[in-house]
């Protein structure tokens, strides 16, 4: 059987404007300026790349108008926007074209100046008609209904879900990237504003401007790069639903399949993992992303990340770029989990840096806990 | 043209217009499910008819949505005991009693607007 382990690399990343865009530059703009300096990361050119990809809330054909906007002419295009989630998607489909001789060296690249423009959300998405009516704060409303029947299940506590927020804080300050590096305590969060019961704005991911792109190859063409190529090991795709009256079971999301499918393709389990970077986009993402895909039994995640766990010295490094909560949030967040991902596995992150890794896994999450997307990348040592 | 041929949604707008819950339920397998569909998510059949509900529930997911404008409102997940579960709010009673496991029944159906759905509004199942 074909396999994919260890066929494919990602040989350079990079952000730009994040936090506070450069006064006046448009989404396009700083989404360039990503893709050029994860090109220079790379040690290739514009001119090396034969496929793009990309998804936007602000442009609809959004790897066509990266394009011209970078003078390439692609041989490869895809613009899949299925939420937040989409970029790491798109590493999944770049392995399929590459593996059939589609294209080569492919640019996974996102922007948004949704901070300077509006000070929040900037999307694209339709109410749901059979929601509508009833006026839920989209998204954060249907994390928060997730919340609700977590804690009334499993019996986890509003200081867990708090706690999430406050260890995601203790990476970012860590992180001289992360937009928001000041102390955080569990009542800080508790008390913050109210958003939709049971979650306050530090429950919420941050509103910052930002973009990331990734440069992806085969692993022949990576060897001779100018960094140490990061080999996909496994990927799984899984998507259950679209809206949240719709989630079969609000505790448990289609990550158990992206997941299991991952580690499949890998010939991994959640023991090898050294670092876990999540899509947490809410603080309740986190708790149940870590039960979904291993590292905690089902409504175990409360517990499982309280009293430091997750936190720097704690028994797994977890979002250690500061995450979504405190890093950074442009919108559409999947493209950071991955190059953090890669730093990581890199051994490149300083401060934050965990000691020898050679594995780590990204989850992206799009919608409302809807479509998933688990990547397991490893180090030369891997392959 | 036969039941089936009308456009879902329509069939569905126009049960709640006369003041019924509606959700359909498959002749092939059984399932029953919201929202109005042309078939089956669980088979695939096409033989799909629409029934009204009782109107009675149990709250599966409750938030309460804040805002500055105005004061809070709750937003619910319901499950109604014919099987399946939409999104509503409970009327009637504080926000803070609308907990998950509340037994509701419907109170009512608000009349859709500017091409906003009709909204089927729910109520504690003991009030009058």
């Amino acid at each position: 059987m074909w396999s994919l382990r260890g066929r494919m690399a990602i040989v350079g990343v990079a952000e730009a404007g994040l936090g506070v865009a450069p006064k006046g530059w448009t989404p396009m703009d700083v989404t360039a300026e990503a893709s050029l300096r994860a090109l220079a990361d790379a040690g290739l050119s514009v001119r090396d790349v034969d496929g793009v990809f990309s998804a936007s809330a602000y442009y609809q054909m959004a790897s066509v108008e990266l394009a011209e906007y970078l003078g390439i002419k692609p041989r490869y295009t895809d613009s899949t926007q299925i939420g937040g989630s989409s970029f790491m998607t798109h590493v999944e489909h770049a392995v399929g074209a590459i593996s059939a001789g589609l294209m080569d060296v492919a640019l996974i690249a996102y922007g948004s100046t949704q901070r300077t423009d509006s000070g929040r959300l900037v999307t694209q998405a339709k109410p749901f008609a059979y929601e509508e009516p009833f006026r839920p704060r989209h998204p954060v409303s249907m994390y928060s209904l997730v919340a609700s029947r977590h804690m009334h299940q499993y019996g986890t506590t509003r200081e867990q879900l708090a706690e999430v927020a406050v260890q995601a804080r203790a990476w970012a300050r860590l992180n001289a990237a992360a937009f928001e590096r000041g102390p955080l305590s569990i009542q800080d969060v508790i008390t913050s504003r109210m958003i939709s019961e049971p979650l306050t704005s530090r429950d919420c991911c941050l509103v910052t401007d930002g973009a990331g792109a990734v440069i992806i190859t085969s692993a022949e063409r990576a060897r001779d790069l100018k960094q140490p190529p990061v080999y996909l090991l496994g990927t799984g795709t899984a998507h259950w639903h679209r809206h949240i009256s719709q989630m079969p079971d609000l505790t448990v999301t289609a990550a158990v399949e992206s997941g299991q499918r991952a580690y499949a393709r890998a010939g991994l389990g959640p023991a090898d993992i050294d670092t876990v970077q999540l899509y947490d986009a809410f603080t309740i993402n986190t708790i149940v992303f870590l039960e979904d895909l291993g590292f905690c039994r089902k409504g175990e995640g409360g517990p499982f990340s309280a009293n430091g766990a997750i936190a720097p010295g704690g028994r797994l490094p977890v979002n250690t770029n500061g995450g979504g909560l405190s890093y950074c949030h442009p919108g559409m967040y999947s493209i950071f989990v991955l190059i953090e991902a890669v730093r990581q596995t890199r051994g490149e992150c300083g401060e934050r840096q965990i000691k020898d890794v050679e594995v780590s896994l990204a989850q992206g999450n799009g919608g409302v806990f809807s479509s998933q997307i688990t990547l397991i990348l490893g180090n030369g040592a891997t392959v | 043209m036969s039941d089936e041929r009308k456009a879902p949604a329509a069939e569905y707008v126009r049960r709640l217009d006369a003041g019924h819950l509606a959700y359909q339920e498959c002749r092939d397998c059984g399932h029953r499910f919201h929202y109005p569909r042309i078939s089956c998510p669980s088979c695939s059949s096409r033989a799909v008819e629409f029934r009204d509900s009782r109107g009675l529930g149990t709250v599966y997911a409750r938030t309460v949505v804040h805002s500055r404008n105005e004061p809070p409102y709750n937003v619910v997940l319901v499950d109604l005991d014919e099987g399946f579960r939409i999104m509503s709010r409970v009327d009637g009673v504080a926000n803070d009693a609308v907990q998950i496991g509340l037994r509701v029944r419907l109170k009512g159906i608000e009349p859709g607007r500017d091409g906003v759905m009709p909204a089927p509004v729910f109520q504690p199942a003991e009030a009058r």
